[in-house]
């Protein structure tokens, strides 16, 4: 495979581990405010 | 350095390399979605209530451990994925992800979602959606698969078991009527896998999966799947007769189950393997439209008197 390809494809990765991380973090901030929120009816 | 060598470790690169889409094929997208589809008609029809977040978080978990599941039995099963033409172009088999790479990234994955479903749903679903996946890995992949002919009809509890996990994070408890939709999709595992294992019966001859056709042969496959098919259409009103659903869903399901006892018994008299094949891709639509109906009977209930 073509260094540039190889690079590509690292980027790539990279980039999609990087959108994971940044969703989940987002994910668990969101959690901890939807559990500090009042119970419906409350 | 060695050709077998330098094979090695261009192959190692070449994993290396995986992209992000040999990934998420590890995680056996198909198959999650619909297991996500099922949990979130659990979670429709489950009683009480839950943050949108939380909900979105529950099935999140409930993917990712579908996922999991799928990813740990693509490295158990690399040796028979590589003989199969169904198979062999999965991300394991053809190179693209190192087998202990498959291992670690389900593993990782599984625990990550049980605890996450622990910490922020509750305890309940987190032990049920533990089970499934240990299930799954342990009695049917490592255990059953390859053991008896019964292996989908034990192993299908893992897949019945999404809703009563969405079912779960809502109400905080597993009641009758959980049960009735973990038992429509456990009835409707055996012909579903059946009907795929009579296409495909010299895949798995040759792999030595002791699938009910390749054991047993394709004449009491045949006989077994509209036995079960039977069972399914069946045990798919138990619905409407605990007052879980109404008109809606009746009318739906014995229309739905007419067309699946038609398929059943055309592969029983006419013995062909097209119609085998038909009832594999009708037995998806079957399990999507009837949870389908059993949310929009929910959404829009129903009841005798109310339409009469």
């Amino acid at each position: 495979m073509p260094l540039h390809d190889v690079h590509r494809r690292q980027k790539v990765k990279n980039m999609a581990i990087a959108l994971g991380l940044a969703g989940l973090i987002v994910l668990f901030f969101l959690i901890t405010l939807a559990k500090f929120s009042p119970e419906p009816g409350q | 350095m060695s050709d077998s060598t330098l094979t090695a470790a261009h192959a190692v690169s070449f994993a290396r390399n995986a992209a992000p889409a040999d990934y998420f094929a590890l995680l056996k997208p198909r198959v999650m979605s619909l297991v996500v589809f099922t949990s979130a008609v659990g979670m429709v029809l489950a009683p009480g209530e839950l943050h949108p977040v939380l909900i979105f978080a529950a099935l999140f978990c409930i993917a990712a451990g579908a996922g999991a599941s799928g990813a740990i039995n693509m490295w158990f099963d690399r040796d028979i994925d590589a003989r199969m033409p169904r198979t062999s172009g999965r991300p394991v088999p053809s190179g693209r992800v190192l087998p202990g790479t498959a291992l670690t990234f389900g593993v990782w994955l599984a625990v990550g979602s049980v605890t996450l479903m622990a910490l922020a749903i509750n305890w309940l679903s987190a032990i049920l959606l533990a089970t499934t996946i240990c299930f799954y890995v342990f009695i049917y992949t490592m255990w059953l698969k390859r053991r008896t002919p019964q292996n989908i009809v034990i192993g299908g509890a893992a897949g019945a078991l999404p809703p009563v996990i969405g079912w779960a994070a809502v109400a905080g408890e597993v009641g009758l009527a959980a049960l009735v939709l973990f038992f429509i999709i456990f009835v409707w595992t055996p012909p579903h896998f059946w009907a795929l294992a009579l296409v495909r019966a010299d895949e798995y001859k040759k792999v030595g999966v002791p699938m009910l056709p390749v054991v047993a042969g394709p004449a009491v496959t045949r006989r077994h799947i509209f036995w079960y098919s039977v069972a399914l259409v069946s045990f798919s009103f138990m619905p409407v007769v605990i007052g879980l659903s109404g008109v809606i869903y009746g009318i739906g399901a014995a229309f739905l189950g007419s067309v699946f006892m038609m398929m059943a018994a055309l592969i029983r008299c006419r013995r062909r393997n097209d119609d085998a094949q038909r009832l594999f891709s009708f037995s998806i639509l079957y399990l999507f439209l009837i949870f389908v109906l059993l949310a929009v009977d929910h959404i829009f209930p129903s009841s005798f008197p109310y339409v009469l």
